[in-house]
């Protein structure tokens, strides 16, 4: 190819990524910040200003709500490495061949299901008249139906729920590529389970366990679905705020504000994780 | 011998684990499902016998899904939808491997990190920002021009652009992948042998892309059809499935009807997701 036609192939393929990501990305966060700085000072008249930020931190339930959401994402986000480890073991390094592909598989299944079936599925289950209140009825253990949805614990297992295959997903795929020769060297040169464990795999798993933390963490905290309808009316989550100042109260300038407010934070505790880790998002999120 | 047994002990305890968390896995989806063919209005134990209504049935007040006329509607607009995303993911997302395998250009991990960005934005923002800066526009628009541009107001135009946006984040990964492990040679190749560039592209590139550009095209439509957070900020008129259902829950209540569509869906999904895995895996021969 002559240089010319080399440059203007370069330009055609360059031309579609330049215009997703300007048009879709950058220049609506753009306008997002623009519109979260403005202040409305009179019917149709606006004015620059910082005031809807001022709202938000003068008013302690939205505050409250911001962090109540980041501390419950990364109480959901540990839970689910937590649990979602063994989990991702057991079929990277434990099952048979067979197995292995069938078990991934049927981790992947529920990943294809909506997040409103999932959460329509636990209603059915915990409500007051749901699954297992009347079994607990018909076993005897109680008289009276038991309402198990509405509270924050029902709130966490629901997110851990629905969250806990994008931590599995990565964790499998790395440490699916991690040496059988690695652990039974650590285990020949005298560790322990746990020693091996702490020195060999958890480093090695590294980078799939940031990726998953923070696709999770990400998830978790821009959910919707789960925490409202697990939640009910009370959950208070910060992206009910943002649903209810955009649409319920038609007041888009603290509407951009708090979804400003929401990126920021997330980005912040992203850029944290992937600090504290020594671990880039090219190399974790991007490999997944 | 004991530590043989103990070892055996923390085997079984292991394996119990695993079972219980699938099960743990399955049972909101079983209970979604199976009260699909409950006999009863309501979707609760105990079971009154096994019934079909929820699917066929044509009158009130058991109106199955087949002739619910809302909801067929709901999925036929998530059908489109997931169509036109599909379809757009997959074609930038083609480009873009292109892009970053086989270009240099300056700040291109720059480019790259924005590439991922997208799948790290929270759905909701994405959402409210895309809307905020279409009504921007389509509002100066009227006010200097008097000109209205309808397709920036909310409704599937919006829709499909607001999943498009971080579903090619997706499709490019997949589709970059596959192109990173194809052997250059075999374009060398062809060319030495006299093919044209267009016709070495058609011939032996994009053949070896297909795999992953259909595995690409079949996620980002299950990812679209599934889509609550970004699609509820800029919906119109034309509800795709996921917002009808909730609407539904929200105004009626949970009723068996939903059950058949979650059951619907989860097969519907379940079977596209296989055919995406088997497309993928490679001919037994090698």
């Amino acid at each position: 190819m002559s240089a010319d036609a080399k440059r203007l192939s370069l330009i055609l393929l360059f031309a579609p990524f330049a215009l997703w990501i300007s048009l879709l990305i950058i220049l609506p966060h753009i306008g997002m910040v623009a519109l979260s700085l403005r202040e409305k000072v009179a019917p149709r008249v606006y004015e620059f200003g910082f005031g809807n930020y001022i709202d938000f931190i003068n008013e302690p339930i939205y505050w409250n709500t911001l962090l109540r959401t980041g501390s419950m994402s990364l109480l959901v986000t540990v839970l689910a490495l937590l649990i979602g480890f063994p989990v991702a073991y057991y079929i990277a390094k434990i099952a048979g061949k067979r197995s292995r592909g069938a078990l991934f598989l049927m981790c992947l299944i529920p990943l294809w299901v909506s997040d409103l079936i999932r959460a329509f599925g636990w209603i059915l289950l915990l409500r007051e008249t749901g699954v297992v209140s009347s079994v607990l009825i018909w076993s005897g253990m109680t008289t009276e139906g038991i309402e198990f949805l509405y509270n924050d614990v029902t709130v966490v297992v629901g997110l851990v729920y629905t969250v806990i295959l994008f931590m599995i997903v990565p964790l499998v795929s790395t440490l699916d590529g991690m040496g059988d020769d690695m652990i039974e060297a650590g285990y020949n040169l005298g560790g322990n389970t746990l020693t091996v464990l702490r020195r060999i795999i958890i480093p090695y798993a590294m980078p799939g366990i940031v990726a998953g933390c923070i696709v999770v963490f990400m998830l978790t905290a821009g959910s919707y679905l789960t925490p409202i309808l697990l939640g009910g009316k009370n959950s208070s989550w910060f992206t009910e705020q943002i649903y209810d100042q955009f649409i319920t109260r038609f007041n888009w300038e603290s509407g951009a504000a708090f979804g400003i407010l929401l990126l920021a934070f997330t980005s912040f505790v992203v850029w944290l994780g992937l600090r504290l880790s020594g671990q880039s998002l090219a190399n974790t999120v991007a490999k997944t | 011998m004991a530590k043989a047994n103990t070892n055996r002990a923390l085997m079984f305890g292991y394996r119990s684990y695993v079972v219980a968390f699938f099960i743990f896995l399955a049972a909101p989806l079983v209970a979604a499902g199976s009260f699909a063919f409950n006999d009863s209005l309501f979707p609760a134990l105990p079971w009154q016998g096994f019934t079909l209504d929820w699917f066929f049935n044509d009158t009130e007040p058991k109106l199955g899904m087949f002739h619910d006329r809302r909801l067929l509607r709901g999925l036929y607009y998530s059908f489109v939808i997931a169509l036109m995303v599909s379809a757009l993911s997959v074609a930038v997302g083609t480009t873009n491997a292109f892009l970053f395998v086989r270009r240099d250009f300056p700040f291109k991990n720059v480019f790259y990190i924005m590439m991922i960005v997208p799948l790290v934005i929270p759905g909701v923002i994405l959402g409210i920002s895309i809307l905020v800066l279409a009504s921007n526009i389509a509002n100066s628009m009227e006010n200097r021009f008097e000109l209205e541009l309808e397709f920036l107001r909310p409704g599937l135009f919006l829709v499909v652009m607001g999943q498009f946006s971080f579903i090619t984040t997706i499709t490019s990964l997949v589709i970059t992948a596959r192109l990173r492990k194809f052997d250059q040679s075999l374009e060398e190749a062809a060319l030495n042998l006299g093919a044209g560039h267009a016709r070495v592209l058609r011939t032996i590139t994009l053949p070896f892309l297909r795999p992953a550009m259909i595995a690409a095209g079949i996620v980002a439509f299950l990812v679209s059809f599934e889509n609550f957070n970004t699609t509820l900020f800029l919906v119109g008129s034309e509800s795709p499935l996921t917002i009808t259902m909730y609407d539904r829950m929200a105004k009626v209540g949970s009723t068996p009807v939903l059950n058949a569509v979650s059951f619907f869906l989860m097969v519907g999904s379940g079977m596209l997701a296989l055919i995406s895995v088997a497309v993928q895996r490679p001919p037994r021969s090698d």
